[in-house]
């Protein structure tokens, strides 16, 4: 009697297993698959970044950039730098502090002046 | 199993019977009994062999067969690894010292045929001299129809050409996947960058190597494939080796010059920061090296690095900067500058006579060679030519590009009183800015010696010391002097404090002499001068600047107004703030007790 339950005890757990183990096989390599889906679409990425990155430097190259601030010199009038655009920072002003809110004024202008 | 008794009584009774001996029964019996044994052995032993043999032969099988599957199999990336995608590019970035792209590479399709595999060879043939007019028809139905396997049409194609050779519709035509090197900048930096071509090539890529400059020189570092994800960054900086490049063109062209160069370097680490050389190309269409004609009237020829010129009087400083240091005179001493001054057969002469004698400042300030080759015949030609060694005038330049290498300074073949002379004030010996504008720097640095390098690294900084601190802030004063009351007014830079000195050569005629109109320019300046951060060597080649009744040709009207514009636009681009220049302590004596 005993025997026999181990027997049917053992050959469930042995299902049991098998099934599991099924079951993280299949899972593992899902895994696998979305992880070289992953690694294909960095790759694109890096891709479109080293071309994006190329298109930025040759859209922002010293050449065009000189044309195109000749081209736009009435709205942007932009200069090469020059020396006297230097400052120091105390000559840049400080804000002016913040004027104080009045919310109830009183018209002291015509008031009577105290005997 | 049954055992058979030695001794069966009743096969010993018989034997007795009949008079026989029972022992030999016995014997009978013991020798069947062993050879029972033996037989029982021996088969075991050779069950056990098979087994074994068998056990082998499955362990080399699966080694075998497990070998003959990996040889077999297409080789695949690792699914699960984490860094897979780490290799970017087979060759590595090269970016300015604020990491602004300079060179890249680029993912682009060759073109190739099969001509086994054409339906329509004439056809194919047709739209392709349409879509690459550059092909020749001819030549490539030739190809088509011949004998050939296998031929390359274009090395790299556009994605706009790409469809385009698809829309033909010709199973004979492929396309391979190939790396591209680009240069966004087009000419910019040209020289420095060099160029890079295909190396082998295959159908499913290609080498790329680097044919000159940088590009070559460091072809190891950058095809490296355990550092091809990290850029290599140059000491140049993209917006100054800009402005530096159009103020040198503007300056070319107002001189009528047939070329130009300049290098800025910085002082404390020898890192050059622009280096320029007019007229330039771009590389990412190398030209082809000249055939015909003169080496050095090819764009490709760099003139900062291969320009290997006698450069006139901005060597004058080198002698003084000996004088002082060994003590032979002070700035205040007189040197007799007696004009001309005759030496055996030969004759030194200054541009105009500056009087019988001139304090030794003063013979740089005015440029005397009479003045140099005096103070020259007290230093000696083996200390001088210690001295010019120590300054690396005696190598080609460590710059890291291949053209360095055609640097190496033409030296006189037997160094006489005469040579010694003539070097003193830039005749007579050979070189490139490059090494002028290293030794100006070792000078405006305080004396410490300065390799000129290309690449960004923190670890940069001046070597041995070759001059004391003292003579070379007495020199700083004296090319200081040159800009506000000598030889190179026009280079003044209000709030720079610029100083520097000129030099006008002859250029040497290759059939022998001079020419007596074609002359290089050089103004080598520091600035700013009483604390230097930067040297600027600029050279114009055959220039002549002709606003005046008669043409000139001295540095002080070319190569002088040339770089003090260049100082004017790039200094605000390197940060330097315009200063009032501190007035000369040297008047005022500590009075302490």
């Amino acid at each position: 009697m005993m025997r026999s339950l181990l027997y049917v005890l053992t050959s469930l757990l042995v299902i049991g297993l098998a099934f599991w183990a099924y079951r993280e096989n299949y899972r593992t390599q899902e895994a696998q698959a979305r992880a070289q889906h992953l690694q294909q679409s960095i790759a694109e990425t890096r891709h479109r970044l080293r071309v994006f990155n190329a298109e930025w430097a040759y859209l922002n190259r010293p050449d065009r950039l000189k044309d195109l601030v000749e081209m736009n010199y009435d709205t942007l009038e932009l200069m090469p730098m020059q020396p006297d655009q230097f400052g120091r920072i105390d000559q840049v002003a400080f804000p002016a502090p913040p004027s104080l809110r009045i919310t109830n004024p009183v018209d002291v202008s015509n008031m009577e002046p105290a005997q | 199993m049954t055992r058979t008794p030695l001794r069966p009584l009743a096969r010993i009774l018989e034997a007795r019977s009949r008079g026989e001996n029972p022992d030999a029964i016995e014997r009978e019996n013991l020798r069947l009994r062993q050879e029972e044994m033996r037989d029982r052995a021996r088969r075991r032993a050779e069950g056990r062999l098979l087994v074994l043999a068998a056990l082998f032969f499955c362990a080399f099988g699966l080694v075998g067969g497990r070998m003959a599957l990996l040889a077999q199999s297409e080789p695949g990336e690792p699914r699960t690894s984490v860094a897979g995608a780490r290799i970017l590019a087979q060759r590595a970035d090269i970016t300015d010292r604020e990491g602004r792209i300079l060179a890249t590479n680029f993912d682009t399709h060759s073109l190739y045929a099969q001509p086994r595999d054409m339906v329509d060879p004439g056809h194919a043939a047709d739209r392709l001299v349409e879509i690459f007019p550059s092909l020749d028809r001819a030549r490539l139905m030739r190809d088509f129809t011949g004998d050939r396997k296998f031929l390359w049409i274009r090395k790299t194609i556009s994605p706009e050409q790409q469809q385009a050779v698809h829309d033909i519709g010709e199973p004979g035509l492929l396309f391979g996947p190939r790396e591209m090197r680009l240069y966004p900048n087009g000419r910019l930096a040209a020289h420095v960058l060099g160029g890079a071509s295909f190396g082998r090539e295959g159908v499913h890529a290609a080498e790329v190597v680097g044919v000159a400059g940088v590009e070559k020189y460091l072809d190891d570092r950058l095809r490296d494939p355990a550092r091809a994800h990290e850029p290599l960054t140059l000491s140049l900086d993209l917006s100054v080796q800009a402005a530096m490049e159009q103020v040198l063109h503007g300056g070319m062209r107002i001189m009528n010059a047939k070329g130009a160069s300049g290098i800025l370097m910085e002082v404390e680490t020898g890192e050059v920061v622009a280096a320029a050389s007019l007229p330039d190309f771009d590389p990412n269409d190398r030209p082809s090296l000249p055939t015909t004609g003169h080496q050095d009237d090819s764009p490709l020829f760099n003139r900062a690095v291969q320009g290997v010129y006698e450069l006139g009087s901005v060597f004058k400083v080198f002698t003084i900067a000996q004088a002082l240091d060994l003590g032979l005179a002070t700035p205040d001493t007189m040197i007799n500058t007696e004009s001309p001054m005759t030496w055996g057969r030969f004759r030194i002469r200054d541009f105009r006579n500056y009087g019988p004698e001139l304090s030794l400042s003063d013979v740089i300030v005015k440029s005397s060679n009479v003045g140099t080759a005096r103070i020259a015949m007290d230093i000696g030609a083996t200390r001088q030519r210690a001295f010019l060694d120590e300054l690396g005038f005696m190598q080609a330049s460590p710059l890291e590009i291949t053209e360095a290498s055609g640097s190496k300074p033409l030296l006189p073949k037997n160094w006489s009183e005469i040579s010694t002379m003539t070097i003193s004030y830039g005749h007579g010996l050979s070189t490139s800015p490059m090494h002028l504008a290293a030794a100006y720097a070792t000078m405006a640095n305080g004396g410490r010696k300065i390799v000129p390098t290309l690449l960004r690294d923190d670890a940069n900084a001046p070597g041995a010391r070759v001059m004391s601190e003292t003579t070379a802030a007495a020199l700083r004063k004296m090319l200081r002097e040159v800009v506000t009351e000598g030889t190179a007014s026009l280079g003044e830079v209000a709030g720079y404090a610029v100083g520097g000195k000129t030099g006008t050569a002859d250029k040497p005629n290759p059939t022998g002499g001079y020419y007596e109109d074609k002359v290089i320019s050089t103004f080598a300046s520091v600035f700013p001068a009483d604390d230097p951060k930067y040297v600027l060597v600029v050279t114009l080649d055959e220039p002549v600047e002709t606003s005046g009744s008669e043409p000139r040709r001295t540095a002080g009207w070319t190569a002088v107004p040339v770089a003090a514009e260049t100082i004017r636009r790039i200094a605000p681009l390197l940060g330097l703030r315009p200063t009032i220049e501190p007035l000369d302590l040297a008047a005022i004596r500590q009075a302490s007790n």
